[in-house]
């Protein structure tokens, strides 16, 4: 008899295969995860960005990192979705019923989860990009940006693996992402927290996206990342591991 | 009955969800390569003698076995075993009816997915629609995707849960033939079904399912025996709205 471990990998691959297949055969998930990062681009560069005092010359060079991460917060949304509907259609009890290994069921969609939000996050700088975005970064702080991104799709996506698995609802599957989507609002994405009320800003500069967006733009932009990189890397790992730990239970204890 | 000759062996199986007792202690053996029905009303705790037999949920208290394999101790060494065909068709709705099975062939690790499709599909019916997506299926064909996904593998004991629920007379009678012809090759099958017929036309062996015993397990003509013996009238035979139905409709579906 064959032990189900040896073959973790391969099943994960087929299960990677089988979520990318579906994004890419729904090519309008990837344009509604990026149609409104886009739009909140061109209306904070080209509207409010006049007005905004920055410090930096190009206002889309420092609010990139920001609409990044809400790309990614809203794509997000889309693996509690599917989570959702294999328990709704039947596919994740057939699945649980033949000899894999059960993890490979959610990191299937956590792999795809990764693999859709880069997706998401290179068109996005593409059309940064023709706004007149530009970058001296080097390549290692390329991938240190990559890096730091792949750490917060993974963080949120486990969260949203917990949505998906509690949910009642499709409607319900796609809401815990509202809140998340907001938060760069209430962060350095967009405007120094300098100029917020004293509350606001306590939040603001004590959250997870104000390290997080300020360790890309330093990245971006060739400027010391100083302390405010393991901050931001603390976040990610942190709410990755609690989010992880709560995935995990919520799924032993639905399956 | 000895352990070999019975795939399946249930003893004193007791099931509560949330002190609502389901199964009140049930107890059957099903002989291997037989077709063995059980009957009974919705809510009489059918599909809970199903996911306990296809490790999907645990029982409280009670001895469980499928090919020699107690269910709690050993999930692994049953999911090797078997397939579960659950009451809602557990297919891919995106992906092909191709891709569906030679995804399921993949997670069986074997050794050719594509061969394996064809011969399904073909076997199946399902050769002129293989390429199309699951979404565009009707629930007959659907429900003979769902078969075929069953089949990949050749797993000893098949789970059929409410095969023909929601199915058309034309679909009911499709799959009746399917699972015919499976007892041919020395599968066992087990299915579910609330329609006393379906159990008369496929069983070898009926058990009744009522407020979470089994109160009758034989042949049907074991069955037939249980009742007072039956007096000769004469009635002029009227045929049956589904006998109309298949002869008004059947000649289309011969195309």
């Amino acid at each position: 008899m064959e032990s189900t471990k040896n073959y973790s990998f391969t099943d994960m691959g087929v299960m990677l295969g089988r979520s990318m297949r579906h994004i890419l055969r729904s090519i309008d998930t990837i344009i509604t995860v990026t149609i409104m990062p886009i739009a909140f681009m061109l209306l904070f560069v080209y509207v409010f960005g006049g007005a905004i005092e920055t410090g930096t010359d190009k206002y889309v060079n420092y609010m990139l990192p920001g609409i990044l991460l809400i790309a990614i917060a809203t794509g997000i949304s889309y693996t509690a979705y599917r989570l959702f509907i294999d328990m709704q259609r039947g596919i994740l009890e057939r699945f649980l019923s033949m000899p894999i290994a059960r993890t490979t069921l959610l990191w299937g969609h956590v792999l795809t989860s990764l693999v859709s939000n880069a997706i998401s996050v290179v068109v996005i700088i593409l059309v940064a990009f023709i706004m007149g975005f530009r970058s001296p970064a080097g390549v290692l702080s390329w991938l240190a940006v990559a890096g730091i991104l792949a750490l917060f799709t993974l963080s949120l996506t486990w969260i949203a693996v917990i949505a998906g698995l509690a949910a009642k609802s499709v409607d319900g599957a796609g809401a815990f992402s509202y809140p998340i989507i907001l938060l760069p609002f209430i962060s350095s994405a967009f405007v120094p927290t300098e100029s917020m009320p004293g509350l606001v800003r306590a939040f603001a500069e004590n959250q997870p996206v104000t390290p997080i967006v300020g360790t890309i733009r330093a990245l971006l932009s060739n400027q010391p990342v100083g302390n405010e990189i393991w901050i931001a890397l603390s976040w990610c790992i942190g709410i990755m591991l609690v989010a992880y730990i709560f995935a995990m239970r919520a799924f032993n204890n639905r399956v | 009955m000895s352990q070999n000759e019975s795939a399946i062996s249930v003893q004193g199986l007791k099931k509560s969800y949330k002190n609502i007792p389901v199964l009140t202690g049930v107890d059957f053996q099903v002989k291997t390569g037989s077709i063995f029905a059980l009957l009974g009303s919705n809510g009489s705790g059918k599909t809970t003698i199903v996911k306990i037999l296809t490790t999907l949920v645990k029982q409280d208290s009670g001895n469980v076995t499928v090919n020699g394999f107690e269910v709690s101790l050993k999930p692994a060494n049953v999911r090797q075993s078997i397939s579960l065909t659950g009451q809602f068709a557990a297919v891919d709705e995106i992906l092909t009816g191709r891709e569906n099975i030679i995804m399921i062939a993949r997670l069986r690790h074997l050794s050719n997915p594509y061969l394996i499709a064809d011969d399904l599909l073909k076997r199946l019916g399902l050769t002129d629609a293989a390429d199309r997506r699951v979404s565009t299926y009707s629930g007959g064909m659907r429900r003979r995707l769902d078969i075929a996904m069953s089949l990949v593998g050749k797993p000893q004991i098949i789970f059929l849960d409410e095969p023909t629920t929601g199915l058309d007379p034309e679909g009911r009678i499709e799959v009746w033939k399917i699972v015919k012809e499976l007892t041919g090759s020395g599968t066992t099958v087990f299915l579910t079904t609330q329609y006393l017929d379906e159990a008369e036309q496929l069983a070898d062996r009926i058990a009744i399912l009522n407020e979470g015993r089994i109160i009758v397990n034989g042949s049907f003509a074991e069955l037939k025996k249980l009742f007072p013996p039956s007096k000769v009238e004469y009635i002029e035979k009227q045929p049956t709205l589904e006998e109309i139905f298949l002869a008004v409709v059947g000649k289309k579906e011969e195309k």
